[in-house]
């Protein structure tokens, strides 16, 4: 009996029936939701026999495109969860005045506010940043894949495996109620003994070393495969900020790693790091943490800024303005991000002279920051501007994003920091940014790049339909918030007592509500895109009339990207191949070095989901067992060195004659 | 448009013809090697997390044993011999993996490993001990750190040992093929950078904690 | 881990030599090994047989002589130059070294300042403001 429950204990943790909400009717109803469009889309992909389509041209891919666009779908799944975390807090505190106690109780609230921004951050912006670099960069720079295209793969699984383990909180035990950084002493095992921190920690540590060797990977192939010529000043903006935005995450997201396993220590073996006893110091947390921390705000905006360059350069059909100042401006955002990490706990009891240094160096980043808003509105000075819509998105995204800029200059000053750190004014100011400059950014990005990636068009008036809701909804969203918060309202409650502060709330409601209706838009985008996409087709593959290299190649490129590498002379090298009217080889073409799919990297993903699951559940057996697996596989595969191959002339020549036909069908 | 073409070369006149694309498939560089260092500059800045914290919590004794209580130089002199030997036998390895001959080099690599092996075990004697006179991880924030910093360096170093393992093996089945010599400079820059985090450690943790 | 094991280039037999761009000496290996067991041996020396008295002095002399070995180490087992990979190797230390001494210095330096304004003596308030 006795070593019947001890076994149960080793297999099953403190996993029981108990975890399962299934006396909380919003978890439960979201859970039917949930399962009746997992089946749907499940018995759907059975049904018309996708599996194994999906299996081969997609799970398994190493092509660099196909893995974009798979980071991508994750991060807009992913927002779609994190966004509907949004819309209850913004419900819950409209209502939730003096009798009224809203819908949410506070331990529900608290774990849908860290859900929030652990989503956001780490499921949202992080997999479509990468995702964009992924599919956009080695096109940009005439390579034909990445660096390392297993690496790539596994990365993407990574991050599924850490979503996937977000997700599953919601229906096995809770999510962390600690804020998204999971400070101490409230994320150790006294404050918070049950499994939500530690779904916390094992999804973001799994995520984190995806995002960690895609960087590296990313990063070696910016510096390794830049076609013949593209020297460094040579290189497009967009891939200028994708090599700094990858110096980062690889020099930033060790430390990430290192302070969550800290974190973990002192929860599973009872180490004093952040304890409040024995010594610890919890303020370390706070301080490693945000030498994570803030370099990760500019790994999500400086691609942002890159897609930003390439749009308006493009629209304006002017070369970029300041080329240079542009990217120098990218160097010193990088450097300079890791010198003002102490501006997020300025109240934490530091004196003058370390608040004085982090406030001015805080201040300084605005410079080249600046000095990028000047060089867009230069580029767009005097150019015949087209308000196509990622056009549109730019122009928003630049009133927008100095509003937010100027307000996070005004939390740089140490004394205003003290009356408004934490307040909602700082929720204001940095959803101010991420969404006016990450999210602009990408949804941008996505409308430029999706004939390239599709090869057809999206409709523009839905885009347009969800351009207007998104903007205008962000204003009435997240303006009453700086004057609450100027007002001294805290964040992250769910409960007020006076009545006055409503109006101000019903008003963020109504703005998350045009939000909700922008993201119905876009996907209704997706849709009627998808069903016109004869009319929309592009065929030149340059729907845009672009200036960088990837739209010489056809929409969607073909596996090989490029039948021959392109030669670069200069910068904007498609636009210098127009004018001297390049024309396309359509012969001699040469057998091209491939690598091959592997299955590797998804069964990596899904051990290392099974050994978080187990981790967190206190599951030694299972935990045990599952690393063994990810050794044995992780080994076996190092044993594979067969993994390239070599596309024959003739597919090659089959590929392009089918291009040529078609170019000359619609000339 | 005009204002571009100033910028471009002044060779490229249109009546010389510009070439827009290799005719040939070229030789792409490999890029192992640069984004394995890559790693190991990452793996850095996690040392240098646990140095700040060995530094901010290193005297945070609470009450316990301090570091001249417990940290014994002896121990930590021979592991230091252990890890720099091991350094030179596998400098002697990589010689003989230049001059293709196998059998030498495969011996090195097997003392390099026993040499790891000895460091390790000598490691795990010494927690075992702290562990028994109740200096423990969880005695204060100084053995936290000091078990955290000295234990990820010789998981490091364990990670080391089996990656030979599995190398040794590959260079049984396939030979000095090109794949292979890559691997074997790329454990030997992670072998040799955990012979200077080594030196972080004997320095900034044995040496200095036990001083006044 | 992961890092070490992928592209493997079945076709580039030719190139192998090539990619691996170093070549090792057994002269640099020995000089290296020789200079890094004396910058080793002296700071056990200094410490073990209490040379110094004052401890500050010598943790700044053992600090001084790990970074001189680290470099020894750098240059004679890591093949470190400026040429190697084009320069992004010497870059990305260098960059690397910024970093960790930005870590290792503004952590200590905010959080011992943490701690200086904690202490009982600022809770005088004849020391407030």
């Amino acid at each position: 009996m006795l070593a019947q429950t001890d076994l149960t204990k080793l297999i099953f943790g403190r996993l029981t029936l108990e975890s399962l909400p299934l006396h909380v009717p919003i978890v439960l109803g979201t859970f039917a939701v949930v399962a009746i469009g997992a089946i749907a889309v499940l018995g759907a992909i059975t049904y018309f026999k996708l599996w194994g389509y999906l299996w081969h041209e997609w799970f398994t891919s190493i092509d660099h495109k196909r893995i974009g666009i798979m980071y991508m779908i994750l991060g807009f799944i992913m927002l779609l969860r994190g966004f509907a975390d949004a819309i209850m807090m913004r419900a819950q505190q409209a209502i939730s005045f003096g009798d009224n106690v809203g819908y949410l109780p506070p331990e529900h609230y608290d774990q849908i506010f860290t859900a929030h921004g652990v989503i956001m951050i780490f499921f949202v912006a992080m997999p479509m940043v990468t995702g964009m670099m992924n599919f956009v960069m080695p096109l940009q720079i005439g390579a034909r894949d990445v660096a390392f295209p297993f690496l790539n793969n596994f990365s993407f699984w990574m991050t599924v495996a850490g979503a996937l383990l977000v997700m599953a909180s919601l229906f096995i035990g809770e999510f962390a109620r600690t804020g998204w950084l999971a400070y101490p002493p409230l994320s150790d095992i006294v404050s918070s003994p049950d499994a939500g921190v530690d779904y916390y920690i094992w999804a973001l540590q799994i995520a984190g070393i995806g995002t960690l060797l895609s960087g590296i990977n990313l990063l070696v192939t910016i510096i390794k495969m830049r076609a013949p010529g593209m020297t460094m000043m040579k290189m497009p903006v967009f891939t200028w900020t994708a090599l700094c935005t990858n110096v980062l995450i690889v020099a930033a997201f060790p430390v990430l790693t290192a302070v969550l396993a800290l974190l973990a220590l002192d929860r599973y073996a009872g180490t004093n790091f952040f304890t409040t006893t024995l010594g610890g110091n919890a303020m370390m947390y706070v301080n490693l943490i945000w030498i994570w921390g803030h370099p990760e705000v500019y790994i999500l905006i400086l691609p942002a800024f890159g897609i930003f360059s390439e749009v308006t350069a493009t629209f304006s059909r002017k070369p970029l303005f300041g080329y240079a100042s542009m990217v120098y401006a990218t160097v010193v955002i990088t450097v300079l991000s890791y010198l003002v990490w102490l501006h997020h706990f300025f109240t934490m009891g530091s004196g003058a002279s370390v608040n004085s240094f982090f406030g001015i160096t805080t201040m300084i980043i605005s410079i080249p920051t600046g000095a990028k808003i000047f060089n867009w509105l230069f580029t767009m000075y005097r150019g015949r501007v087209e308000f196509e819509l990622p056009m549109m998105w730019t122009v928003a995204f630049m009133v927008t994003f100095v509003i937010g800029g100027m307000t996070g200059v005004l939390l740089a000053v140490p004394p205003a920091d003290f009356s408004l750190h934490n307040s909602l004014f700082l929720i204001a100011h940095f959803h101010n940014v991420i969404i006016g400059g990450v999210l602009f950014g990408l949804f941008a990005g996505i409308s430029y790049w999706f004939p390239k990636a599709f090869g057809f068009r999206l409709d523009p008036f839905w885009g347009k339909c969800s351009f207007w809701f998104w903007v205008v909804g962000f204003y009435f969203a997240f303006m009453p918030l700086y004057v609450l918060g100027l007002m001294g309202i805290t964040r992250r409650l769910s409960h007020f007592t006076d009545p006055a502060l409503q109006i101000w709330f019903v008003l963020a409601a109504f703005g998350a509500f045009l939000i909700l209706l922008g993201i119905g838009c876009m996907i209704l985008q997706f849709v009627v895109s998808f069903r016109r996409r004869e009319a929309l087709r592009d065929v030149t593959g340059d729907p845009w009339n672009g200036r960088t290299l990837e739209w010489s190649t056809s929409s969607p490129p073909p596996k090989y990207n490029f039948a021959f590498t392109p030669l670069v002379h200069d910068h904007d090298a498609w636009w210098m191949m127009k004018k001297y009217h390049y024309q396309r080889p359509l012969d001699g073409f040469v057998p091209i070095h491939m690598p091959l799919n592997t299955g590797a990297g998804i069964i990596l993903g899904g051990l290392s989901f099974i050994f978080g699951f187990a981790m967190i559940w206190y599951m030694w057996l299972v935990a045990i067992l599952s690393f063994a697996g990810i050794l044995v596989v992780a080994i076996a595969h190092t044993f594979n060195y067969h993994r390239d191959y070599y596309l024959s002339a003739d597919d090659v020549r089959r590929v392009e004659a089918s291009r040529t036909e078609l170019l000359a069908r619609h000339v | 448009m005009s204002e571009i073409s100033t910028t471009y070369p002044a060779s490229a006149g249109p009546t010389q013809p510009l070439v827009f694309h290799e005719t040939t498939e070229s030789h792409t560089p490999n890029g192992t090697l640069l984004g394995f260092w890559i790693y190991l500059m990452s793996d850095c800045l996690i040392f240098a997390c646990l140095f700040a914290v060995y530094g901010v919590l290193g005297r945070e004794y609470a009450g316990g044993p301090t570091g001249a209580e417990v940290l014994e130089l002896p121990a930590v002199a021979v592991n230091t011999a252990l890890l720099l030997l091991s350094s030179i036998t596998y400098g002697f390895a990589v010689l003989e993996m230049q001059r293709d001959r196998q059998s030498p080099m495969m011996l090195w690599l097997t003392i390099t490993g026993l040499l790891g092996a000895c460091f390790i075990t000598l490691e795990l004697r010494e927690f075992a001990h702290l562990v028994s006179i109740g200096a423990g991880p969880q005695r204060s924030a100084f053995l936290s750190s000091f078990f955290t910093l000295v234990g990820t360096h010789g998981l490091h170093v364990t990670c080391g040992i089996i990656w030979l393992i599995v190398l040794m093996s590959q260079v049984a089945k396939k030979g000095l093929i090109p794949a292979n010599k890559r691997r074997l400079m790329c454990l030997s820059m992670f072998w040799h950078f955990l012979d200077v985090v080594w030196v972080g450690v004997f320095s900034f943790v044995y040496l200095m904690g036990v001083l006044p | 881990m992961s890092a070490h094991d992928d592209t493997q280039h079945a076709h580039d037999d030719g190139h192998g030599h090539d990619d691996l761009g170093i070549h090792a000496t057994f002269g640099g290996y020995m000089t290296g090994f020789v200079l890094a067991v004396i910058l080793t041996v002296i700071p056990f020396w200094l410490v073990m047989g209490h040379v110094i008295e004052k401890s500050s002095t010598a943790a700044v002399v053992i600090l001084a002589l790990a970074a001189v070995q680290i470099v020894v180490h750098m240059i004679y087992f890591l093949h470190m130059n400026a040429k190697s990979e084009g320069g992004w190797n010497m870059l990305a230390l260098v960059f690397t070294i910024v970093l960790v001494v930005i870590t290792l210095s503004g952590s200590i330096w905010i959080m011992y300042h943490l701690n200086s304004n904690m202490m009982p003596s600022m809770m005088d308030p004849a020391n407030l403001p």
